[in-house]
């Protein structure tokens, strides 16, 4: 059971909290929106929640509610350039289908 | 799939519902577009990682654009249709370009603005700046991965109304949606965070290709205020490159150069300026189209000499900026480098000695305005929580309107925070005047002459009463990006008319700075000018009214020697009128008033011995 970052993912998130000057580590986690069920949330921590899981990946925390957890185990969270765009992408093995754009899936 | 970026908390955006956000550094020689992801802002670069666009457009044979480096390397074969520096142009007329002669384009004059012939037709300003802004939404588009909710797009601080519509009407033309305009030294002092201070007073000393821009900035809770601004149009780092070329021309004693050889030359030139500003020399080598060889090397040391009095050209603006603020340089706290030229050694130790303290040069000067604005963008698109900061912008030159006698009435004063709307009674002034013209003006001065025309509109439709009856509310508004809108209403008919300010031209810099400069040193003879011109307008207004009154009943109420009093009295008035003395204006209204004291009682009596003759006493009282 647990969530992983990429090397890069995890060496972009420590320079991002840097420059931001505060905050404690990463949020993930899922809600139920989007066109296909569910969709990816991803935050900045400043403060963490009673029942808040905590994975500790290449130096960075990485915080995720239990209810989150259930369809998220086992991710691995990368960060990836496509042409001249760039951000974060969840490599699930829960997911079934994804909404064509991707941004929202179901499990 | 797509492309997640870290939100704030709390902040995460549903699917598909991204609001993407940038800030555009529109500049004069380059323009660059920046965001802000994972809350970090970041430059976003093209497809060959490049960050900076050159602010070039060339037009093609089949009317489309060529945007940025590639235009820039076909500007000397293609002189007429290839516009660079185009932001000089924007908002202005034919004859506000006082160097038109020296430029290649073939100007057209417009009403409004002018226009430049190319071989793709007739273009604005507007447009050329349109596309340029194109190519930063293309750009910005790819790398976001989305369809933008809006940008923020900066200018200088000295913009006026016709440069700023101007520029938001490029953002439109381009299909960018305006958040906000932003004053570039604003943003320079966003990027680094300055406004996260309470309070303070900051100098942004920018030095870019081709211009000098001062802006003394004060910030004080929450809004920071332009309190002097000053430059040199014609100043930047092109001419440090200049100043190269002439020493390889001459150290290598070549004499005829051929076009493409003196290219070569100054991008040589450009490069040794830029290697200075890690080394402490630099080698030149070329071989000249002749077959002449050129090998030389550059010193730091002679670079600075040949180019020492370039650095003392910045310093007399930023004096005279700080006397204007009335600040002297302990004053100030903190000093921000903007513009790539900035990274010159000799000019950052300038700047360091001037000011007795080390400047801000962490960020990339190049890249410090486009950074301020996208987080300004960022905040503004609903992705950061604004209780952080919110920022505000002031007006540059106080906002009036003509009253009777060519004077100006304040409405908006200078320096107010933005938004604003100011709201502002005035009257008619003759009896029976049923339209009132409004002409809206831009100034620090007392008479209308000495500031600037801005537009003019007519409320018409007054129901026709006495003079000083009707009540004409005028509502002055300036929105965020400082652009202006006035309204005319007359109150007991209820009659409107509006007008959007698009004044037909500009004012430059120097003008303003000249207009300001003259509020303060003219303000005694303003006083006196503005009394005089009061002065006629009351003496006019009795004259009139007096006439009016002996017109109706003067032959039945008064003595042949009253008259030939009230007579005497009125042109004594007369003269005085036409005379600069506004003691003797009003002395003489005074005794034009003591002398028909008598008539205006008698007038009151008769008219309440009419109003009452062959009435009941009991109709009266009831």
């Amino acid at each position: 059971m647990a969530i992983t970052l990429s090397a890069s993912a995890a060496d972009r998130i420590q320079k991002f909290l840097a420059q931001r000057g505060k905050g404690i580590g990463l949020r993930l986690g899922v809600r139920t929106s989007g066109c296909s069920g569910m969709a990816y949330t991803l935050e900045f921590v400043d403060e963490t929640l009673p029942d808040d899981l905590s994975f500790e990946s290449c130096g960075v925390t990485v915080l995720i509610d239990p209810k989150s957890l259930t369809f998220l185990d086992g991710t691995e969270l990368d960060f990836v350039r496509e042409g001249l765009n760039e951000g974060f992408k969840f490599n699930n093995p829960n997911v079934k289908n994804t909404c064509g754009c991707g941004e929202s899936f179901n499990v | 799939m797509a492309l997640l970026q870290i939100a704030e908390p709390g902040l995460c955006a549903d699917p598909h519902q991204h609001r993407l956000a940038i800030g555009i550094d529109l500049g004069t020689t380059n323009s660059l577009v920046a965001t802000v992801r994972s809350g970090s802002a970041a430059v976003l670069e093209d497809e060959s990682g490049r960050a900076l666009l050159p602010s070039v457009v060339r037009y093609m044979q089949d009317g489309s654009p060529q945007v940025g480096l590639e235009a820039q390397l076909r500007q000397s074969d293609d002189p007429h249709n290839t516009i660079v520096s185009v932001k000089r142009f924007m908002g202005r007329g034919l004859k506000d370009v006082q160097d038109a002669a020296a430029t290649p384009y073939r100007f057209v004059d417009a009403p409004g603005m002018l226009r430049l012939e190319t071989r793709a037709g007739v273009k604005s300003p507007v447009e050329v700046s349109a596309d340029i802004l194109k190519t930063l939404r293309g750009r910005a588009e790819a790398a976001l991965g989305g369809e933008l909710t809006g940008a923020v797009i900066t200018v200088p601080a000295y913009f006026d109304d016709a440069q700023r519509q101007a520029t938001k009407d490029a953002a439109r033309l381009a299909g960018i949606n305006v958040l906000r305009l932003l004053n570039e030294p604003t943003a320079a002092a966003i990027a680094y965070g300055l406004d996260n201070a309470s309070q303070g007073t900051f100098c942004i000393f920018d030095l870019g290709g081709g211009t000098f821009d001062i802006s003394i900035l004060r910030l004080s809770q929450g809004i920071f205020e332009v309190v002097a601004t000053n430059g040199d149009s014609k100043l930047g780092g092109d001419d440090f490159d200049e100043r190269i070329y002439r020493w390889i021309v001459e150290q290598s004693g070549i004499a005829d150069l051929s076009a493409g050889d003196a290219r070569l030359l100054l991008s040589l030139a450009r490069k040794a300026k830029e290697a200075l500003t890690e080394k402490d020399e630099t080698r030149i080598t070329a071989t000249l189209s002749s077959g002449t060889a050129v090998d030389r090397v550059l010193s730091a040391e002679t670079f600075f000499m040949l180019t020492a009095d370039l650095i003392t050209k910045t310093l007399g603006p930023t004096r005279k900026a700080l006397r204007d603020a009335g600040l002297g340089v302990d004053d100030i706290d903190g000093v921000v480098l903007v513009g790539g030229s900035t990274r010159m050694r000799h000019v950052r130790s300038a700047v360091a000695k001037f000011f007795q303290r080390e400047p801000l040069t962490n960020l990339d000067p190049d890249q410090v305005v486009a950074l301020g604005a996208a987080m300004q963008a960022n905040m503004l698109a609903g992705n950061h929580r604004s209780d952080d900061w919110l920022l505000l912008d002031v007006i540059p030159l106080s906002l009036g309107l003509e009253t009777m006698g060519g004077l100006v009435e304040k409405v908006i004063p200078r320096n107010a925070t933005l938004p604003v709307t100011r709201a502002q009674d005035f009257t008619t002034f003759k009896d029976g005047q049923t339209a009132m013209s409004i002409h809206v003006l831009q100034g620090e001065r007392e008479l209308t002459g000495d500031c600037r025309s801005l537009a003019r509109f007519e409320l018409r439709g007054i129901p026709p009463m006495v003079a000083g009856a009707a009540r004409i509310r005028v509502t002055f508004q300036v929105d965020a990006d400082g652009l202006l809108s006035v309204s005319a209403h007359e109150q007991t008919s209820g009659v409107q008319a509006t007008i959007e300010v698009k004044p037909s031209y500009g004012l430059g810099d120097d003008e303003i700075a000249r207009m300001l400069q003259d509020s303060f040193t003219h303000a005694h003879h303003d006083m006196a000018a503005r009394n005089l011109r009061e002065q006629r307008v009351d003496g006019l207004r009795l004259l009139e009214a007096t006439q009016a009154a002996l017109d109706l009943d003067g032959w039945q109420l008064l003595s042949d020697t009253e008259r030939v009093t009230i007579d005497r009295a009125m042109e004594t008035l007369r003269v005085m009128l036409d005379g600069l003395d506004h003691v003797a204006i009003k002395r003489a209204a005074d005794s034009l008033n003591r002398a028909t004291a008598q008539f205006a009682a008698r007038r009151m009596d008769a008219s309440i011995q009419r109003a009452l003759a062959g009435r009941r006493l009991e109709a009266l009282e009831a």
